[in-house]
């Protein structure tokens, strides 16, 4: 399955585990929140980096204290219309701090990637019908933005008062 | 009014590119209509009985006569003919062609006009008090803030998939014209102790099957503190509004289930670790939006025109037309000025293309250019000089828009009904239409004075019927159209939900059953200056139902 970046292709370095699947030996693992419940400390004792997928009815509130030992967040769209994980991105990177990677994964359309990189999620794993090279165009559609969303895109009311990062320093 | 400055402008252009690789990309297969769905609601064109239908965005419920001839310019175009005005001050074209959408948005743009957001689950277009601006006693011009809340709520990322439609209203005054608390979030602008400017939210509001008061929430949010406030309320929704049934998805439901105070308390959470973010208003901002809503150049006039108020003398027709359809304005020597949508026999909000040309030349000639969409279905030209009047309503009537209706029994609100909607179980514009052959003398209607008629075609209240003095909803029952009738509500600052009044009544019985309520009214008020819902409120509900029932169930005339 591939993965995109940026809009940009990229091999999916991820092993998504079922329940009952033993991890394979050095292989970077996605668990679901259950499993890493259970078998937190024994997923620990292994040498790769661990992530963690949440469903849409799972707040990123469950992993606040393990934050640091989860390489990766994947939230779930288990359809498009469910819009929860939009304020689960948000709620990691404003208000839990993480910096490590959020995947969107399932229902993932086109037309919602843009979204998706504003709230702060990095990755996505687009449904395998669709055409990829969608979803790097649709990153090319927009160049004004209403809302800071403290990802790098500034906002039409900043530029309009010259308070963008880039003139900012240029009157430094 | 506001203008698009090169950012608005480029935004639109973009979201109108977009939307042609939406259609194109449909067209071409590449998505499902399940997927496509969501996308075209999210620009209001919907799938109707017969055909596509557009819902066409006017932010606050403004429009300036050049926006006003290019709706006109749509209507011939692409629709037959007419526009049809909403409750949400929006205006609605039956039959535009799918690959003819994108071309009809490439038009709105031209001037500064879309259809974004105003359908879909998502934050839908704002809306504000018709008075905004012209009215005494305002705290704040609405306007401002709308276009505040416009800016911020198009396309947010986070926030365009929620549970559920989101509407926004802003008020600036104690009387409400906007039905502020029937929305998910009704925005008062008020002042603090300190003499602060701030906002009131109520939030979890609505109608539809399950009609509720929106509550308090919190009394006082400081202005710079509004999106960040705004963005609070809406995490906590879009985290934990129900997604398992669509009927109990909107906030209004998730408020009602945690109480007020404890989805305050989760909102104040939120909001205290964002406030001082990105998020709070810079002066500059408020300053600049503000600047585009400066008042029109006035001219200095006296509150007393001689020879306007001989002519109203003069002229019965034109005094009965002054004293329903205008409004005092804060400046000495203007009035603001209702044109009814509602004349005799016509379907409640419709306008025909030459009529809007017709508005855009009249608000041009006497209202600085500018026109407004009120939630009632009917338009304002807000600044017109009082020695002005007269010409103005000739002018109107040649066109058949002096109607002289504002606020009497015939000034209904209706939604589209069955004739339209793949919604409704009843039709709405006939019942209607025939109510307001019943109640078309204009004696008779100044006589019954302020009387507020809502019309819905089914549980949705699209119509407003549960907040109307006299509400009617349009039921199936075994494949028949029937209306129920609810009395006592209100969308006024009296807010209330209307109570029913007893089994529904058969699409040739309505007509009749209301005439009776009416009747039953007059007898028992205590003056002309009692209105129907004064009255109502006053001696309740059981005058009414042994009127038009008889006193006995043996003669009820409805089935069951």
């Amino acid at each position: 399955m591939v993965v995109l970046k940026n809009g940009v292709p990229q091999p999916n370095e991820w092993v998504r585990l079922a329940d009952d699947a033993t991890p394979p030996d050095g292989a970077k693992v996605i668990v679901t929140f259950e499993r890493w419940q259970a078998e937190r400390e024994s997923l620990r004792q292994r040498n790769s980096a661990i992530g963690v997928s949440l469903k849409s009815d799972q707040s990123p509130l469950l992993l606040a204290d393990d934050l640091d030992r989860v390489s990766l967040v994947a939230l779930e769209f288990p359809k498009f219309t469910d819009g929860r994980s939009f304020s689960y991105a948000r709620v990691l990177r404003d208000r839990l701090g993480y910096r490590g990677e959020i995947r969107a994964v399932g229902q993932v359309l086109r037309d919602q990637y843009l979204f998706m990189l504003r709230v702060g999620i990095d990755t996505i794993e687009p449904p395998a019908e669709k055409r990829v090279e969608g979803y790097a165009e649709a990153l090319t559609e927009f160049s004004v933005f209403y809302q800071p969303t403290n990802d790098h895109r500034e906002t039409a009311l900043r530029l309009r008062h010259g308070l963008n990062k880039s003139t900012a320093s240029a009157a430094a | 009014m506001y203008r698009y400055d090169q950012f608005d402008a480029t935004f639109v252009r973009e979201r109108t590119e977009q939307f042609r690789g939406q259609v194109a990309r449909r067209l071409a297969g590449e998505l499902t209509e399940e997927e496509f769905r969501p996308l075209r609601l999210k620009n209001g064109l919907y799938l109707q009985l017969h055909a596509y239908m557009l819902r066409v965005a006017i932010p606050y419920g403004e429009l300036s006569s050049t926006q006003m001839r290019k709706l006109a310019f749509i209507a011939r175009r692409y629709d037959k003919g007419y526009g049809h005005f909403t409750t949400r001050q929006n205006i609605q074209y039956n039959w535009p062609r799918l690959d003819d959408v994108p071309d009809l948005l490439a038009h709105l743009a031209e001037v500064e006009m879309h259809a974004i957001q105003t359908s879909g689950n998502c934050i839908r277009n704002v809306t504000a008090d018709h008075l905004a601006g012209v009215t005494p006693d305002e705290v704040d011009d609405p306007r401002v803030w709308g276009e505040i809340i416009r800016q911020w709520s198009t396309l947010h990322p986070e926030f365009s998939y929620l549970p559920r439609k989101f509407k926004i209203v802003v008020i600036g005054t104690e009387t409400d014209r906007a039905a502020m608390r029937t929305h998910d979030i009704g925005l008062k602008i008020v002042r603090n102790d300190a003499g602060e400017m701030g906002f009131a939210f109520y939030t979890g509001g609505g109608q539809g099957r399950t009609p509720i008061i929106g509550p308090l929430v919190k009394a006082f949010v400081a202005k710079e503190d509004l999106l960040s406030y705004l963005d609070a309320t809406l995490r906590v929704y879009n985290m934990h509004g129900r997604r398992d049934n669509i009927y109990k998805a909107r906030i209004k439901i998730l408020v009602q289930s945690l109480g007020a105070e404890e989805f305050g308390r989760q909102v104040e959470e939120e909001w205290l670790r964002i406030k001082d973010t990105v998020l709070k208003l810079p002066e500059a901002e408020v300053a600049r939006i503000r600047s585009y809503f400066a008042p029109p150049t006035y001219e200095n006039l006296p509150a007393y025109i001689p020879e306007f108020e001989a002519k109203k003398s003069a002229d019965p027709d034109f005094g009965r037309w002054v004293r329903a359809n205008t409004d005092v304005h804060k400046v000495d020597g203007y009035i603001a000025v209702s044109i009814s949508l509602k004349p005799v026999g016509a379907a409640p909000g419709d306008m025909t293309a030459d009529q809007m040309d017709v508005m855009a030349d009249l608000s041009d000639a006497y209202s600085f250019g500018e026109i407004r969409v009120t939630h009632r279905q009917n338009l304002v030209l807000p600044n017109v000089r009082k020695q002005d009047l007269f010409d103005l309503w000739t002018r109107l009537k040649a066109v058949s828009l002096d109607e002289p209706n504002i606020g009497f029994v015939s000034d209904i609100i209706a939604c589209p009904g069955l004739d339209y909607c793949n919604l409704a179980n009843a039709r709405s514009i006939p019942v209607a239409q025939r109510l307001s052959r019943r109640f078309s003398d204009a004696k008779r209607l100044s006589d019954i004075g302020e009387l507020r008629l809502n019309i819905s075609g089914c549980i949705n209240a699209c119509g407003h019927h549960h907040v109307g003095h006299i509400g009617i909803l349009g039921v199936d029952k075994k494949g028949e159209e029937f209306y129920q009738v609810t009395l006592g509500g209100s969308s006024a600052e009296d807010i209330s939900i209307g109570k029913i009044l007893g089994p529904a009544f058969s699409y040739d019985q309505i007509t009749d059953a209301i005439e009776t309520v009416i009747d039953t009214y007059l007898d028992q008020r205590t003056g002309p200056s009692e209105r129907f819902i004064d009255t109502y409120r006053r001696i309740g509900i059981e005058p009414f139902k042994e009127k038009v029932y008889g006193g006995s169930k043996e003669r009820r005339p409805a089935a069951e």
